[in-house]
């Protein structure tokens, strides 16, 4: 549980962590909250030789709407989102999703960007981004570019954020229909076993844990918008997918929590 | 005791605790923040192989490491201790196979976890470095993992000099078998269930840790452990490495609790020690949180067989068990004990009269099992609990009207079990009964029958535990009926300073009960002194030479007495001393809030303080007494105690998902007379959130090829504050007659009772859809499959 030995650069600004990046090459990784990274490491999962704390960069700390469109910050910490007047105004999908993520103290250093880049299929707000049609900002050696995140995520942790690239700022649509999120965990701490996360109205939907990334429900999708009832929407949930098999789960088990936790997810965001 | 009706004293109130403030501010110094310059830092390898050949070790990598200086295998060390080096010392029959235990292991490694080689290094991350790159070459052997494997025709051996993976088979019943079998043969209802307890990381917040530090001048050593057992340690330490007894110490920091796994001489120890004389420096190790899921202990581990004989009215006439219980590849301290602590209850609180148990105990290649809070007293009152709902259902009969038609009666104490204990006290159905009114029994049944008619996906079910345990470890005499290697005694010291201060030296060995506190609370109210004038003393064996350590929630019944009787003893002195400034008859005097009084005469009085400086003046006693107010004591109890109580869950089962809510959770306890209400609840608290994770969350994974998958903490499921029910306590105290004071005990009460309430509630909760078992931990999908099977059965 002692990671490996590492060096440790303090970014003072984005620019400056891009090159700290383009600098050490694979090497390095960008260290935001710390909350996945750390532990990876403790476990020797990761081992980079150079840590580039971003965790400092205050000015990528903030919630903006304006145009329809929230913009957060993506250095922004769980804990903020979740007590964000403003995000529960404009988008509060995403600051109740926030607010179901770890414990205090992890609501307290995990940040959006963090959450994003790391993309483990089983966390809740990577989902909760993809439902909602969210774009990712991700700043470049050669400048800006957004990424739709129904385009980001790859594979288990993986996506196709480049290792001199970083996460600057999210994007959601504010305002925008009935929603409602479904976490199924054991302990309140624990990642979910199975989530179900519903965006507009039923428009947007998609799934935490069952697969290789947080995954889109395009037939749940489809199936509401022609106009079938939740409960017909939900029963595809699961179809054409490979869950994987742990000690919480199987991949028969998860399939019906999809499609159990996928009816109650549209029934509470107004899908009869 | 001492206190006067006038004066009510601190015993019984809810004083907070005097610990808190170090632990809380970080004041408090844990095993790893002891300073030791120079000292050498070891790194354990360990087998990534339940059974393996160690075919070679090859450390250059780790050598290469800046900070690493050597990388010793177990042919290395061998010289340090010999054969044979780690003590068991519980050997339950004359037959019992104990398998030579090595600290480093020397050809074979017998689990994940062994240990196969050490790294010496400069630091302790030099040291993890070190052990993550020393390359161990395995040539794989067939290994047993479940229990049940270990005895099936043609089981690989897990020790090959070993005829048999069995360790010893151990029974109670006497001459009664044919009175058992002919109870079985006239029975009316019969239930014959099997269950299994899986099982369990104890992982306490601190893991563990040691630390030898060598006086090379005069060959002294001392030895830093986080242990609950810093004398018996001592005693173990000074024996397998031939260390004379005067030149060791042994010191417990600060702590961070242990619930049975630092009840135990390890490896880690006699290597630390053995080392350090051998370099004549500080030699030392701290646990990491992965590697403390497979090098420390883990608890429970047991197939039960389980039956009862009933008559038409449900009133039980007979129960047989059979256990397998599982050893892991060696035994520890008292591995081998376990079962046995519980194999004397599983009548439960039932006057049950012909009694069978016995255990076979078996090898497996998976890390030692010992003492987990409770220790076999669990998996009895879980068995029994179980199969008397079971008992329940057969006759008809609601659970409480079952337990009621059978529990030992109010006014059968002392009541001689036929398992040969002799039970103090309790008033079995006024716990129960209480218990019922405070969890609205029947306002829950209403509620589950309506929901059932409803459809609702939501089900209620009420679970019931009824408990009675053994505790106060334990008269000397009854442990040497068992084979144990030790007595059962404690000791104690109380000094009054010439200032009129007070000092206790107790033989017990707190690791977050709260000792401090509540020894302070009874002397204080004994001499009429406040308990911040109270200091304690304890864990470390040149302050508090003499004791037998915290387990078995022997504390309070045997050291807490042991110390009530050395400040008894005290007074006894200063009554003396008292008599003779007073020129009165000690017969004469009273004492009370801190004065002795001649009765009737009403100024003749002098203080404790008085006393205590007139006997450390030594100016003017009595003709041949000796000077100081100082009394030591040694306390044998002549029985143990019998905490009972009966606990109710109350769970809400989403038959959707097989998700099970504890929504409620009502305990009523006889812990005998409390101290501290406060400490006592905070007991019942944990251990019944202990029990409740052994129900529903906690479980240690093995595959088939003897490796552990849920060694982290994100996989091995120990729940947390938010996952605690709503505990709804009550007590109703039946005082111990076995001592003065007439207490119990409580540090295990609630991991005995939780985990068959719990489960007996999922069961409740499910029995219409026709589900009539679910193991633990009774996960959602473990639920939902239970569910799945018993609902397929009819499609
Ligand atoms: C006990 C515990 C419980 C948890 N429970 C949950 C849970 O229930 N649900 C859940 O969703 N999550 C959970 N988490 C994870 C938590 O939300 C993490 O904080 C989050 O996933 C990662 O954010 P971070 O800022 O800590 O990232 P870090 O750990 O600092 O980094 C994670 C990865 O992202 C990269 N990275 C970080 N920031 C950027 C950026 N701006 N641009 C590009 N790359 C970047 C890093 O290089 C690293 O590879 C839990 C964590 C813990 C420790």
């Amino acid at each position: 549980m002692i990671p490996a030995a590492f060096d440790y650069e303090v970014a003072e600004s984005a620019d400056h962590a891009i090159a700290l990046l383009a600098e050490h090459g694979d090497d390095a990784k960008l260290l935001a909250g710390g909350h996945s990274l750390i532990p990876m490491m403790r476990y020797r999962l990761a081992t980079p030789s150079v840590l580039v704390d971003v965790g400092r960069l205050d000015g990528l700390r903030y919630i903006r709407t304006g145009n329809g469109t929230v913009s957060i910050g993506a250095l922004t910490r769980h804990s903020e989102l979740e007590h964000s007047a403003e995000l529960a105004g404009a988008c509060p999908m995403l600051a109740s999703v926030a607010a179901l993520v770890g414990d205090p103290a992890v609501r307290h250093r995990g940040t959006l960007g963090g959450t994003l880049a790391h993309a483990d299929p089983a966390s809740d707000l990577p989902a909760a981004v993809l439902a909602l049609g969210g774009t990712i900002v991700a700043q470049g050696p050669g400048g800006s570019r957004e990424i739709a995140a129904a385009d980001f995520f790859t594979g288990y942790f993986e996506s196709v954020l480049a290792a001199d690239e970083m996460i600057t700022e999210v994007r959601v649509p504010a305002g925008g229909g009935g929603w409602n999120y479904q976490k199924f965990n054991r302990r309140a701490q624990d990642w979910a076993i199975v989530g179900v996360a519903v965006a507009g109205g039923g428009s947007g939907v998609s799934l935490v844990n069952m697969g290789s990334t947080p995954i889109r429900a395009s037939g749940v999708e489809a199936a509401v918008a022609g106009g079938a009832s939740a409960a017909e929407a939900a029963a595809v949930a699961a179809d054409g997918l490979e869950p994987p098999d742990d000690l919480n789960a199987d991949a028969e088990y998860r399939g019906h929590l999809a499609r159990v936790l996928t009816e109650r997810a549209l029934n509470a965001a107004g899908v009869a | 005791m001492t206190v006067t009706e006038e004066a009510p004293g601190h015993v019984g109130s809810r004083r907070l605790r005097k610990e808190d403030p170090a632990l809380l501010t970080g004041e408090a110094k844990f095993i790893d923040d002891l300073a030791l310059p120079g000292a050498i830092w070891v790194g354990v390898v360990r087998s990534t192989e339940a059974h393996a050949h160690i075919v070679g070790i090859d450390g250059s990598a780790a050598l290469a490491i800046d900070g690493v200086n050597e990388v010793l295998s177990g042919e290395d060390l061998a010289p340090l201790w010999g054969e044979g080096a780690l003590p068991c010392a519980w050997p339950v029959t004359p037959d019992m196979k104990s398998p030579a235990h090595l600290p480093v292991a020397r050809g074979t490694a017998k689990y994940v976890g062994d240990a196969v080689a050490v790294v010496l290094a400069d630091s302790r991350y030099a040291a993890a470095d070190g052990a993550a790159a020393v390359v161990v070459d395995y040539e794989p052997l067939p290994a047993v993992v479940e229990i049940e494997d270990a005895v099936a025709d043609g089981a690989p051996l897990v020790h090959a000099d070993l005829d048999s993976n069995e360790c010893y088979t151990w029974g109670l019943w006497g001459d009664n078998a044919p009175a058992i079998d002919a109870a079985f043969a006239e029975a009316a209802h019969v239930v014959s269930e099997r269950y299994l307890q899986q099982r369990l990381i104890p992982a306490p917040m601190e893991p563990r840790g040691c630390a030898a530090v060598p006086s090379p001048a005069g060959g002294e050593l001392t030895l830093y452990s986080a242990t609950q057992i810093p004398h018996i340690l001592k005693v173990m330490t000074a024996v397998v490495l031939g260390i004379g007894e005067n030149k060791l110490r042994v010191v417990a920091p600060s702590v961070g609790g242990g619930f049975g796994c630092k009840l135990n001489v390890y490896a880690e120890e006699i290597l630390c020690s053995a080392l350090a004389m051998q370099r004549g420096a500080p030699v030392r190790w701290t646990e990491g949180r992965a590697e403390a899921a497979v090098s420390t202990i883990q608890g429970r581990g047991q197939v039960q067989h389980i039956e009862l004989a009933a008559d038409a009215d449900g009133k039980v006439t007979a129960v047989r068990v059979k256990l397998l219980a599982d050893m892991g590849a060696y035994l520890q301290l008292v591995t081998p004990g376990v079962p046995l602590l519980g194999g004397f209850l599983y009548h439960g609180c039932y006057d049950i009269p012909n009694y069978m148990f016995e255990c076979t105990s078996v090898f497996t290649n998976r890390t030692p099992t010992d003492a987990y809070r409770g220790a076999g007293r669990p998996e009895a009152t879980y068995a029994v609990e179980r199969a008397m709902d079971s008992l329940a259902v057969s006759v008809g009969v609601s659970p409480e009207e079952i337990r009621a038609r059978n529990f030992i009666g109010a006014d059968a104490f002392p009541y001689e079990s036929a398992a040969g204990l002799i039970f103090d006290s309790g008033d079995y159905q006024a716990v129960l009964d209480k218990a019922v009114a405070l969890a609205d029994v029947d306002g829950r049944r209403a509620e589950q029958a309506q929901r059932r008619a409803s459809g609702s996906s939501k089900r209620i079910g009420v679970g019931f535990s009824s408990y009675v345990e053994m505790c106060g470890l334990a008269p000397s005499r009854v442990l040497a009926s068992l084979d144990y290697g030790a007595g059962g005694w404690e000791a104690a010291t109380v000094r009054i300073s010439p200032t009129c201060k007070v000092q206790v030296v107790t033989g017990s060995t707190p690791h977050g009960q709260g000792h401090e506190t509540c020894w302070s609370m009874i002397v204080a109210d004994q001499l009429g002194v406040d308990p911040d004038d109270v200091e304690v003393l304890h864990s470390d064996t040149a302050v508090s030479p003499t004791g037998l350590d915290t387990y078995g929630s022997r504390s309070l019944a045997v050291g807490g007495t042991a110390v009530y009787m050395a400040t008894e003893k005290v007074i006894d002195k200063a009554r003396a001393i008292a008599a003779h400034q007073l020129e009165a008859s000690e017969d004469d005097l009273e004492f009370s809030g801190g004065v002795f009084r001649v009765r009737g005469t009403p100024d003749a009085e002098v203080p404790l303080a008085g006393i205590a400086f007139a006997a450390f003046t030594a100016h003017d006693l009595p003709d041949g007494m000796e000077p100081n107010l100082e009394a030591h004591v040694t306390y044998d109890p002549p029985n143990f105690t019998f905490p009972n109580g009966t606990h109710i869950a109350v769970v809400e089962v989403d038959t959707d998902t097989g998700n099970v809510d504890l929504v409620d959770y009502v305990a009523v306890d006889d812990c005998g007379v409390q101290i501290n209400p406060l400490v006592v609840e905070g007991q019942v608290h944990g251990g019944i959130l202990q029990g409740a994770a052994q129900a529903l969350y906690e479980d240690a994974v093995y595959n088939s090829d003897g490796q552990l998958v849920s060694a982290n903490l994100a996989d091995y499921l120990v729940p947390s504050a938010a996952e605690a029910p709503r505990f709804r306590l009550d007590s109703h105290a039946t005082p111990s007659p076995t001592n003065p004071m007439g207490v119990k005990g409580v540090g295990e009460a609630g991991t005995i009772a939780a985990a068959p309430a719990v489960i007996n509630a999922v069961v409740d909760a499910l029995r219409d859809l026709g589900v009539t078992d679910v193991d633990m931990p009774a996960s959602p999908q473990t639920v939902w499959k239970a569910i799945a099977d018993a609902q397929g059965g009819a499609s």
